[in-house]
């Protein structure tokens, strides 16, 4: 069941979406939203994107493999454990930059980590729709 | 020292990349492994021979007392030589006798981790630390034993050493743990001067019991005496060295090592010595009717590890005197000639000593070795092996009350070693020649360069027994007991009693030699009935666990999720009941019934699509049922001000619908399965469930909820965390490691889902 209105929408919506899950991923540390919620919604833009054209369009569009993002969302996850290794810290204490940036705000670990876990359940989320998806061909 | 065990482990992980280009050669250079650490350890000796113990501790958890503490004296020295000198031996003959084996480089990991494991155990003072390479001894012999994996002898026969050793290992485990327990330390030298508080502790019996377990497992002593003689389905470099040389060694090592802490009660020493006088008869017994020469190898050596554990169980001075001779003497002698059974198998293509016979004149430098080791191990002089067998002797003629018995035991068992010693050493080389599958002809030089080495070993130590085990034979024995003494070590004693014996055993060992045949006869017209084999209770125990995890696999793992999620609700409900009525004054708030309206209009829309999931008669309709009831939830979350979850919960149940509607056309079309019995089962499960969910709720919301922690994370989330959602700073920040620890079993859970669905796909391609 192909839609023209639902495909033609849902290439407008997925770079909206994923704009929209970027911004709940950053402002996560003040405002409800987070890496989980946001790799949620990016997943949910992709499988809208995948109803409407179909699974192999959407695995092209994503262009990486859901299990090589689920591994680097793990790596950056554990990278972002260093710093307070390296410092002589309790491990996993969170090492800020004195900077503010514009947008993103303070920069830290827990952002990086955060950053790991929206990528992973993307992944995630991805990995099993697009199993399921894949299935039937 | 701790330098020394981590390049071990690294030089075994660099083998395979080494072993590929230069495959002709690298005998010689994996024997330069163990002849580095060799030397890195000979260059301790003149400290440690002058009464100085080196001690190292580098820490690891330190919080629970776990460091990498070594600690060398004349034991630990003795045994690190041994393991090191025996492994240049036995790498540089592996690297001709596995060259055509397929996966030869995996070998050479497997042994270096073995030796480097060795290693690390006999120089470990901290029990944890003793205990983890002790278990990678264990794990790696399973490897090792297990090398001819396609072989299904060779698999089985690496379990059951694995789940013996295993066994122990863990056994060994809660004897170090109780003991530590006792005086708070987990370094086994600073429990020295303990005995006393240790010999009146409660749990004394059970540390002894525990920790003899262990001891026995690993040094295969009755009745867990099994294992080694099936463990010879290994490769025989492997035999020489693990089964033979050192890793069986480590039980007695143990026993040597805790003889400080545990030593002097009657249980201690009565239950070694016992269990050591019965292993070693019993197995010079067992030998008698088997013809593989690596079998009947492996039943002497069950019969010296008895023998070496008795001496232990005496534990005079004399005895463990001899307990040291006799420990080098068998390892030069008992590796040397496993070497020669696999020369003698690696060039004639049969190990059946009634196939071998006459090759001297093929055989030349294999026939001298092996005569060298044999004349030790018979116990003939001037080898080693006739001191180790004289002072054995004496030790036990010490003993005023059943000296006379256990020396004629050990005189049976010594002339039963004597017998396979000839039909080992001296039957293939002499008599008539017999023809061999594979046409016999002198092993290279690899081959054979190290046994005789060894072998030539034994006669200089026999000959000059001063210089090589003289000068550390005092420090080793206050490594067992702590008294101080002057151990002289000679060839010659003159002519006493013992010599006497001496040559008792030897005629005597000639003479079964000779009726051998004949005996045999009689023996396999015995049938010994199952119940007396400790291999087959191991049996019966496997078997049994085996059938108990299928039943249980079949009543649990059945297949059916709805099954699994009965098993869940109902164990998890019944167990928090059990609890939460428990509670005296359950209810100490009468709670707050009033609602508002949306929270009216939102339990009505719940109940009503519940009640449409499962009135409905297609699955779509259910689907959607449920997610309205998880849309409604999140709308619940956003009235009580919790719009993380709320968000969260959105986003979830738009993918769970989609994950849905993706596996729901794979199904059948919807059927009634479910019988009227199984709907009265569900319906009482179901409302169990939501009745204790409501009194949960009920009792939490009477409770007071104001905590430090609600408190503590409030306060601190801005200035500890730099975030003013407090519960995204719990997540990434304050309980992080939860989170990490969370995110990693997502992942494994998504590549099980991978596997699960690839696993179908395979089935229907077939």
């Amino acid at each position: 069941m192909f839609s023209v209105i639902l495909s033609t929408a849902s290439r407008y919506l997925l770079p909206l979406l994923l704009i929209f899950s970027f911004f709940l991923l950053l402002r996560g540390h003040n405002e409800p939203g987070g890496g989980f919620v946001g790799g949620l919604v990016a997943a949910a833009a992709y499988a809208l994107y995948f109803i409407a054209n179909g699974v192999y369009e959407a695995e092209k569009l994503l262009k990486a493999e859901p299990i090589k993002i689920i591994s680097l969302g793990l790596l950056i996850a554990i990278l972002s454990t260093i710093p307070s290794i390296i410092n002589g810290q309790n491990f996993m204490t969170g090492v800020w930059l004195d900077i503010n940036f514009p947008v993103i705000g303070k920069i830290g670990t827990p952002l990086l980590f955060d950053v790991g876990v929206y990528l992973l359940v993307l992944g995630i989320a991805l990995k099993i729709i697009f199993s399921l998806a894949e299935e039937d061909r | 020292m701790l330098n020394l065990i981590l390049i071990g482990f690294a030089a075994s992980a660099i083998a395979p990349f080494i072993y590929k280009p230069l495959k002709n050669y690298f005998g010689w250079i994996a024997a330069s492994f163990p002849l580095y650490i060799f030397i890195s350890f000979l260059s301790k000796y003149n400290q440690i021979a002058d009464g100085n113990i080196i001690k190292e501790s580098v820490e690891w958890i330190p919080s629970l007392g776990i460091n990498f503490t070594f600690l060398l004296d004349g034991l630990s020295l003795t045994f690190v030589l041994i393991i090191t000198l025996i492994g240049v031996v036995v790498f540089l003959y592996a690297g001709a006798y596995m060259k055509d084996y397929d996966h030869a480089d995996r070998f050479f990991v497997y042994i270096g981790i073995f030796m480097t494991s060795m290693v690390g155990m006999v120089i470990s003072d901290n029990m944890i630390t003793l205990f983890v390479f002790w278990e990678l001894t264990s794990i790696s012999s399973y490897l090792l034993i297990g090398f001819n994996h396609h072989k299904e002898k060779s698999r089985k026969y690496a379990l059951q050493a694995l789940l013996v050793t295993g066994g122990g290992g863990l056994a060994l485990m809660a004897g170090f743990i109780l003991l530590s327990q006792i005086s708070g330390s987990l370094e086994i030298s600073s429990l020295y001067y303990l005995n006393e508080n240790i010999r009146n502790a409660p749990t004394y019996s059970a540390i002894v019991i525990l920790i003899l377990i262990g001891a026995f497992t690993k040094s295969a002593q009755f009745p867990f005496h099994f294992w080694l003689p099936n463990a010879m389905e290994a490769p025989t470099p492997v035999s020489a060295y693990l089964h033979s040389a050192t890793m069986v060694k480590a039980g007695i090592y143990l026993i040597a090592r805790m003889n400080h802490l545990l030593g002097g009660t009657a249980l201690w020493q009565d239950t070694i010595l016992i269990i050591g006088a019965i292993t070693m008869l019993f197995a010079a017994i067992l030998a008698f009717n088997q013809m593989d020469l690596k079998k009947l190898l492996a039943y002497s050596t069950l019969s010296v590890l008895g023998t070496l554990t008795m001496l232990l169980g005496i534990g005079s001075k004399l005895a463990i005197k001899a307990f040291f001779i006799y420990i080098i003497a068998h390892s030069l002698y008992k590796g040397t000639l496993f070497l020669v059974a696999g020369i003698l198998d690696h060039e004639t293509g049969t190990r059946d000593v009634s196939k071998l016979s006459g090759l001297r004149k093929y055989l030349p430098i294999t026939m001298v070795t092996a005569a060298l080791a044999s004349f030790s191990m018979m116990g003939i002089i001037p080898l080693v092996g006739f001191i180790g067998k004289e002072t054995v002797y004496s030790a036990i003629l010490e003993l005023d009350y059943w000296g006379l018995f256990l020396l004629s035991i050990a005189v049976i068992a010594n002339a039963l070693i004597v017998m396979i010693t000839i039909l080992v050493g001296f039957k293939p080389f002499w008599g008539k020649l017999l023809s061999t599958p594979k046409e016999a002809h002198e092993a290279p030089i690899k081959m054979w360069l190290g046994p005789l080495a060894l072998a030539v070993l034994g006669l200089l130590m026999g000959i000059f027994p001063n210089v090589f085990i003289g000068r550390l034979l005092d420090q080793s024995a206050i490594s067992i007991i702590s008294e101080k003494l002057e151990l002289t070590i000679k060839l010659w004693h003159g002519f006493n009693f013992v010599l006497l014996m001496s040559f008792v055993t030897l005629s005597l060992g000639v003479g079964i030699y000779y009726f051998r045949t004949k005996i045999l006869h009689i023996i396999q017209n015995l049938k010994i009935k199952k119940v007396f084999k400790p291999s087959e209770w191991y049996e019966f125990l496997l078997n049994g666990m085996m059938s108990f995890a299928k039943f249980q696999t079949k009543v649990l793992q059945n297949g059916y999720l709805r099954n699994y999620i009965i098993f869940v609700l109902v164990t998890a409900v019944s167990l928090a009941s059990l609890a939460l009525f428990k509670v005296e004054n359950l209810f100490r708030i009468t709670p707050d019934f009033s609602i508002t309206f949306y929270e009216g209009a939102i339990a009505l829309i719940i109940i009503i699509s519940t009640f449409f999931v499962i009135t409905s008669d297609s699955r779509l309709k259910s689907i959607v049922g449920i997610g309205v009831v998880g849309f409604v939830m999140g709308i619940i979350f956003i009235i009580h001000s919790a719009p993380d979850l709320a968000l969260t919960t959105f986003a979830i149940e738009t993918l769970t619908v989609i994950l849905f509607v993706l596996v729901l056309y794979k199904l059948p079309k919807f059927l009634r399965f479910s019988k009227p019995m199984n709907k009265f089962r569900d319906i009482i499960i179901a409302s169990g469930v939501g009745l204790f969910m409501t009194f949960m709720v009920l009792y939490i919301t009477s409770i007071d909820l104001s905590s430090e922690l609600k408190k503590f994370y409030t306060d601190t989330s801005v200035p500890g965390g730099k975030g003013r959602n407090v519960v995204n700073v719990i997540l990434v920040d304050f309980r992080a490691i939860d989170t990490l620890g969370e995110i990693t079993v997502l992942a494994i859970a998504a590549i099980g889902v991978y596997a699960l669905l690839k696993l179908k796909l395979d089935d229907r391609s077939k």
